[in-house]
């Protein structure tokens, strides 16, 4: 078994039945219209560089990493705010994307702490991926400029862990707005922004702690953040799962698809799951947090049975329990009719 | 108003103001009073001479005839001089029309500003107002729009795009709703021509963009001034007045049939909100994030709207075109620059002010002959054009024409028409420094490359500044250029870069260290 790590095509999957044809690397590509370049050339297993775009959230178009080329027309557009058209000619690399990339990258890592190694994200970065896939080696900005990491940097604000599940880190913010975005479009509650302005710019629960604020820890936001900003506070505190399996959400009647990510038999967080249809990747704070149920030393794992309420509990196998509730409902139908058995889910 | 009183008029313009207009005002209410004489004073926008505002003009049989700097105390001596009949002063400028700063330019969108009073509908009727809406109002949008093609108008906020296109995508846009939207945010330093225009002749913003709504279909525009303008806010509010209760706004827009009504709205003090994507946010009620381009706002702007929008110096220039034609408009300028530009002129300047010119002239034109050369009296050094976002060019390049290809092929740009200038006490290097500070300064923050580039770019600066490593550090600067240049979202981190790159190559002296400090000491 392993992590499953699911595709993301940088922007939302667009329906529509015209499709638009166009050429990414040298490689033609047909597209419902209305794909952006970012999520064309990924359906054809294209990753183009990216740090604020994910197919969860409508393009918006800052980290500036996924800048491409396109034949006549000037300047280097970024793919994900770039619809795909007809006859396009998009390049995805060339040297001076490669710099591009690269100057970028080099900007925020001048405002990043370089504690990978400690870091709660380790292994599960796209900021890190994004560095090792630009190749940068050297961050030439010096020490000894403005920055958000340091403990006595003036910028520096103190980790928020007011909330019960996840913690905010804002040293390590890439202010990619993921989190403010799936607050306002996944979620729809608006809880968070951006603060300050220019370099000073940094998530915020509208001023208060986000255990104050409107937040109702449904973890999109945790879910949308690609560096260890929002990070479980059962990640920071076990580390990384190792392998993952999907699974339905035991709470109530919708149905949502998780994927329980574990080390070992442990689960270290629950992620909702893409491919589930009923919840496409979202989920409310009770299948994504409160699962602590799951290792509970009361957690009924056997199947019980008993003749009377005033009897105890007595274990039995499966084969004994779903007989004894197949014979009493024939039973109780037999007695007092079809329709004297009915059922309650939630 | 005293029937066959003498008319003063007297500035009631923000720079006026700053100057003692209000003063002056004041005190010859005070002497005429005392000298029992009948006056009718009237308060007007200002011309743009800056350098003599409070600028006082008397109407005589011989015409209105000028008088200025005048200051409160000047008064009392200038009634005795005979100021109401034209008499002789040393403060008398003669007619306005033949000071030369004025005689020389081609006045068209500013025609009325500073001459008229820009809350009187007669007044700006005597001088040719309405006429451009009257025409339009009988005609159907598309020829409205080839005649606004025909001047060859392009954006005066900065883009240079040509103005009809933006139109046209907007009429042929289908939806329930479209807007016009005025960029009044002058958030440029060294500009000022938005304000003149709106404190002054307001009502030629209004009739312009009624023609723009008319032309695309949308019934309700916007004007976004800037809370740093209370003179021109107040001034919009009074003239929108006049005009809904006019009829030039309201259901049947200037007798069109068809309805049009603005609304003026009051920034809070970003330069961003200048970037159009941005402002609609912010018109919006929304923090003031650039957007991503597509959509673009003709398409998909105001509340997702099809949205034109355009600077308070393009819809100025629109009832000139449809009262006089577009052909007559485009035969001003050269090359794809038809028609004016309100140059702004200021820095270290003897007569600085509004100078509105056909395409063409040189730089040194603006510089020389209507500015006079440096206020210190020292040689000009450099030049800035185009707001904080533009090049400096050095003395020796001065006879650049004013048109936006002549200016991009020097790696510059005309921008929103500001020209500053600058003697040769300036450090270019400290210039430099000045133009990432004022992007880390008003950044949105949105991208990466402004939002964290600008403020590197500061920091690094400083270190070639203090001769640290200079030339690695200079290439360091370099390098963020391209980024900003290349990666930015929107032009203000995509335009820094070019005051920064016009001052490293203009300029090269300044920034290694101490040189010119040691060839003075030397």
């Amino acid at each position: 078994m392993s992590l499953i790590k699911e595709l993301d095509y940088g922007t939302p999957i667009r329906l529509s039945e015209d499709e638009v044809t166009l050429t990414i690397d040298g490689v033609g590509v047909s597209v419902p219209a209305g794909t952006s370049v970012m999520a064309a050339a990924m359906s054809m297993g294209t990753k183009i560089p990216k740090l604020c775009a994910t197919d969860m959230l409508e393009p918006f178009g800052s980290c500036r990493m996924c800048l491409v080329e396109i034949e006549g027309r000037r300047g280097t557009p970024a793919s994900c705010t770039t619809p795909a058209e007809n006859g396009m000619i998009v390049r995805t690399q060339s040297d001076k994307l490669a710099r591009l990339r690269k100057g970028v990258m080099e900007l925020y890592i001048s405002d990043h702490p370089l504690d990978c190694l400690t870091c709660s994200a380790n292994g599960d970065c796209e900021l890190q991926d994004m560095a090792g896939v630009v190749g940068l080696r050297d961050v030439r900005y010096g020490k000894e400029v403005a920055n958000h990491f340091e403990t006595d940097s003036p910028l520096a604000l103190p980790v928020d862990t007011s909330n019960p599940y996840f913690q905010y880190d804002p040293a390590k913010c890439i202010v990619c707005n993921r989190c403010v975005r799936a607050c306002e479009e996944v979620q729809g509650t608006f809880a968070l922004t951006i603060e300050g302005r220019g370099f000073d710019s940094r998530v915020s629960a509208a001023g208060v702690s986000f255990l104050d604020s409107d937040c109702v820890s449904c973890g999109a936001c945790v879910q949308a953040c690609p560096t260890a900003t929002l990070m479980e506070k059962t990640v920071v505190e076990h580390g990384q799962p190792e392998h993952s399996t999907v699974t339905t959400c035991a709470y109530c009647g919708v149905g949502c698809s998780f994927k329980a990510e574990m080390q070992g038999d442990k689960v270290v967080r629950m992620v909702p799951y893409k491919g589930g249809q009923a919840n496409e990747g979202h989920s409310c704070v009770k299948g994504r947090f409160a699962w602590g149920y799951a290792t509970h030393k009361d957690r009924i794992t056997k199947p019980m049975i008993r003749e009377t309420i005033t009897d105890p509990w007595r274990e039995v196998s499966w084969e004994e329990a779903i007989n004894r509730a197949a014979s009493e409902f024939k039973r109780i139908q037999n007695d007092y009719g079809r329709e004297a058995v009915g059922a309650i889910t939630s | 108003m005293a029937d066959g009183a003498t008319r003063l008029f007297i500035p009631r313009d923000m720079a006026a103001l700053a100057l003692g207009a209000d003063g002056v005002v004041a005190a010859v209410e005070r002497e005429t009073a005392k000298r029992g004489l009948a006056l009718d004073i009237v308060r007007t926008g200002s011309r743009g001479l800056l350098w003599v505002e409070p600028m006082v003009e008397v109407e005589t049989p011989h015409g209105r005839i000028a008088y200025g700097p005048v200051s409160a105390r000047d008064v009392a001596d200038l009634l005795d001089a005979d100021m109401l009949n034209g008499g002789a002063h040393s403060l008398r400028l003669g007619r306005p029309e033949d000071i030369p700063f004025l005689a020389k330019q081609q006045r068209l969108t500013f025609a009325r500003c500073g001459v008229i009073d820009p809350f009187s509908l007669e007044d700006y009727r005597a001088h040719g107002g309405m006429a451009g809406l009257e025409r339009a109002a009988a005609m159907d949008a598309a020829a409205i729009i080839d005649e606004v093609k025909a001047s060859g108008l392009r954006g005066r906020g900065g883009a240079g795009f040509p103005t009809w296109i933006k139109w046209d995508t907007v009429r042929k846009a289908d939806a329930d709703r479209k807007y016009i939207v005025c960029n009044a945010d002058e958030g440029d330093s060294g500009t000022f021509a938005d304000r003149l225009l709106t404190e002054g002749d307001p009502f030629t913003l209004i009739e312009g963009m009624t023609i723009a709504g008319l032309a695309t279909g949308a019934s309700k525009g916007f004007i976004y001034s800037r809370s740093e303008y209370p003179q021109a806010f107040e001034a919009l509010q009074r003239a929108l007045a006049v005009a809904r209760r006019r009829g030039v706004l309201g259901a049947s827009a200037a007798g069109s049939g068809k309805p049009f009504e603005i609304e003026a709205r009051l920034g809070a003090g970003a330069y961003i909100c200048g970037e159009e994507t941005s402002l609609l946010e912010s018109l919006e009620g929304k923090r003031a994030l650039v957007r991503a381009k597509p959509p673009i706002p003709a398409i998909k702007g105001l509340f997702g709207k099809p949205t034109l929008v355009n600077n308070v110096l393009s819809f100025a220039a629109i009832p000139w075109i449809m009262a006089n034609g577009g052909k007559a408009y485009a035969d001003f300028g050269m090359g794809r620059s038809l028609g004016t530009l309100p140059v702004q002129l200021a820095g270290n300047v003897k007569r600085g002010g509004l100078i509105e010119l056909a395409f063409g002239a040189t730089l040194r034109a603006v510089v020389e002959e209507f500015g006079g050369g440096t206020l210190s009296g020292r040689p000009v050094r450099a030049v800035q054009v185009g707001g904080p976002l533009g090049a400096y060019f050095p003395e020796r390049m001065l006879d650049i024409p004013l048109d936006y290809e002549a200016f991009a092929a020097a790696k510059g740009l005309l921008g929103h028409g500001g020209v500053v200038v600058f003697d040769d006490s300036v450090d270019l290097a400290k210039q430099a420094r000045f133009a990432f500070e004022f992007c880390a300064v008003e950044s949105c923050g949105k991208c990466t490359p402004c939002r964290i580039g600008a403020t590197r770019g500061v920091e690094t600066m400083d270190k070639v500044i203090a001769g640290v490593q200079t030339e690695r550090n200079l290439n360091l600067v370099r390098d963020l250029c391209e980024i900003m240049t290349d990666g930015s979202l929107c032009a203000m981190g995509g335009l820094t870069p070019v005051p920064v790159m016009s001052a490293i190559t203009h300029f090269p002296e300044d920034f290694s260290k101490g040189s010119r400090l040691s060839v003075a000491a030397e």
